[in-house]
């Protein structure tokens, strides 16, 4: 019976205790040149961040190592680099078609769905070239939200129920998937809502829970580094707070990426914030630093909304 | 909009006050009280046109309706033909009834899988690209070729020596008629319409519906068979009962490729495969001999036998209507 669970990629999480609380040093890499500059707040951005303080810690998960992709010969992203550390959130912000998306889908491979990008640079999970990993597992370690809720046309258990079988297999029965379908629905905080209802249909649910729903199930493969593309853009601002708390509460266990177009938003989830601009990174700091004193001209215009 | 038209407040007594209200109710979308004098007619023309079809469909279904109840007994679809000179003594159409079921049951068996593969590679896969095309306008020509020619085409395939084992042969002459021939081309005349309604429900479907499944590292074939396939079952279903129509409705195979006899003809063999070996007949082609241009030429069986057959169509109706309200309950993504 066990063994009909497609076997959990061996997992590498820390736990909390062991790591020290200190901020890992500034990582190499373009943007990077104050990965600690914890300024005082000044300027435009006075809204509250979260209440959720400085990370616990930090360990460095995915390395993003001089990456440009190109779809024909259009590059969308320009060499970029930049750490994804576990313990935080990291937050792409910039203007429409500047590459944070396309960057964020090449994290999971999903960009050589499209036929004609191409990739170059590396990109390192734990130490290990993503190329060399066979893609369904990396996109098991490495899960991805979308920007429209998306679950899939059945019950919200066998959504989740989906994501732990074995590619196309329906031989694991339902009892014996039922404590992680559970557990999964808890970790996106979905499961209070619809214990009663797990055999409703998921497109019935509204549209804030159906992105939970879709964060339960890109959880529910036991994922190393949760990607998330705008993940409320489509929602309405109760459901997007109740969101942004979740993705504050994951970042213990789940490296978070998270592309954004709203900059208030950066501003409340995000540790560190990486501005991209026509596929450049620009700047890359902490998200009080850049908000607040941002070196970069073109990041001063675009935070104090001149452009994009 | 154009002045020069007579609005219908011109048209009505100057004291009407009730006018109001019919305004607002209708009026609330568009008034064709504004539009151009050609739209107007155009309009009508369409709704006389529309009416005109209703008309039509309701008068074919209640006319069917009467004349079956009128002469269709049940004992009709359990008594095979027989010869006689009056109708009482003709015996009924149990043959062509359960030769329509036969044939039906055998060509989707084949169409469905065929043309849902069909489709799933052209949408999801569909490489290289120029077989893909190929591919596409081969299955579209079929959907144009006129079923008989279909079936003179099958007549020189199934008549060869090596499909032999398909049909009657005595002294090393393949007949080639019998349920396995008509079958398999009447397979081709539903395959068009399997194909087309499965790209359909697939394409419909939004790319980051796919790529969810992907970045939960599902592989392709995986996402096919537990999210797309489930999520396009209305369409598929619509092409199947499509085909279904289709298949039950032809004539030119049935009488080109079955032999047309009014009973079963089996040939040697174990129980089933003598049956589909053999020749036999279908409604469709029940309902042509009996009709007065045939040589049976018994008109109240023909109609037995058409109400039958368009009961058997509007069970397909309704159950493509079940499959739809079934999915619509589920949902669909909010764009």
């Amino acid at each position: 019976m066990e063994s009909l669970i497609p076997v959990p990629p061996p997992i590498r999480r820390l736990p909390l205790e062991q790591t020290p609380p200190a901020r890992e040093a500034a990582p190499v890499g373009v943007g990077e040149k104050d990965g600690n500059g914890a300024q005082p707040a000044s300027g435009g951005f006075t809204a509250a961040r979260r209440s959720i303080g400085a990370p616990q810690f930090s360990i460095r998960r995915m390395e993003i190592d001089a990456v440009s992709v190109s779809y024909s010969d259009r590059e969308a992203v320009k060499s970029v680099s930049l750490p994804v550390r576990q313990g935080e959130v990291l937050s792409l912000i910039g203007p429409s078609g500047c590459g944070k998306t396309t960057l964020l889908r090449s994290l999971n491979r999903l960009t050589e769905l499209t036929r004609t990008a191409t990739l170059t640079g590396r990109i390192l999970l734990d130490d290990v070239d993503i190329r060399l990993i066979e893609p369904t597992l990396l996109r098991r370690r490495v899960t991805m939200v979308f920007q429209q809720p998306n679950p899939f046309p059945m019950s919200v258990f066998d959504n989740i129920a989906y994501v732990l079988r074995e590619q196309g297999s329906r031989r694991v029965r339902k009892k014996t998937l039922e404590p992680k379908v559970h557990s999964a629905l808890q970790r996106a905080g979905l499961f209070e809502e619809v214990k009663d209802n797990l055999d409703h249909p998921a497109l019935r649910l509204s549209g804030g829970q159906q992105q939970r729903l879709c964060i339960a199930r890109a959880l529910a493969a036991e994922p190393e580094v949760l990607l998330l593309d705008e993940p409320c853009s489509a929602l309405d601002p109760q459901s997007t707070q109740v969101i942004e708390d979740l993705i504050v509460k994951l970042r213990d266990d789940v490296a978070v990426v998270i592309v954004t177009h709203n900059l208030q938003q950066a501003y409340r989830i995000a540790d560190h914030v990486a501005f991209m601009y026509l596929g450049e990174l620009v700047e890359y700091s902490s998200a009080t630093a850049l908000f607040n004193s941002p070196r970069e001209q073109r990041t001063k215009e675009y935070v104090s909304g001149a452009f994009g | 909009m154009d002045s020069s038209v007579a609005t219908p407040a011109a048209q009505t007594p100057p004291a009407a006050p009730p006018q109001q209200p019919q305004q607002s109710g209708r009026g609330a979308v568009e008034g064709s009280a504004t539009w151009q004098l050609s739209d107007r007619i155009g309009l009508a023309v369409c709704w006389a046109l529309g009416l005109l079809f209703c008309a039509i469909a309701v008068a074919i279904a209640v006319y069917l309706f009467l004349q079956g109840i009128k002469y269709l007994k049940p004992s009709m679809l359990v008594t095979p033909a027989a010869g006689g000179f009056t109708q009482s003594e003709s015996g009924g159409f149990s043959d062509a009834f359960i030769g329509t079921l036969i044939v039906a049951v055998m060509g989707i068996s084949l169409a469905l899988p065929a043309g849902v593969g069909i489709a799933v590679w052209l949408v999801e896969y569909g490489r290289p690209a120029a077989l893909a095309r190929i591919t596409e306008s081969t299955i579209e020509s079929i959907a144009g070729i006129p079923s008989i020619v279909l079936a003179l085409f099958g007549t020189v395939i199934f008549s060869s020596t090596a499909l032999g084992f398909l049909s009657r042969t005595s002294e090393g002459v393949v007949f080639g008629r019998s349920f396995f021939a008509a079958a398999a081309m009447l397979s081709l005349v539903a395959l068009p319409l399997v194909v087309a309604s499965t790209r359909e429900g697939l394409n419909a479907i939004p790319q980051h519906v796919r790529e969810a499944s992907y970045a939960v590292g599902k592989t392709k074939i995986a996402t096919v068979r537990r999210i797309l396939l489930p999520t396009a079952r209305p369409q598929v279903a619509t092409g199947a009962m499509l085909g279904l129509g289709r298949i039950i409705g032809d004539t030119a195979i049935i009488v080109v490729l079955l032999g047309a006899t009014q009973n079963f003809a089996p040939v040697g063999g174990t129980f089933p495969l003598n049956y589909l070996r053999g020749a036999g007949t279908t409604l469709t082609n029940f309902v042509y001999e009996a009709s007065p241009t045939g040589n049976l030429n018994q008109p109240q069986k023909a109609y037995a036998a058409a109400f039958v057959l368009l009961l058997m169509v509007l069970a397909l109706n309704a159950a493509v209507d079940i499959v739809h309200r079934r999915a619509r309950k589920a949902g669909t993504w909010s764009h």
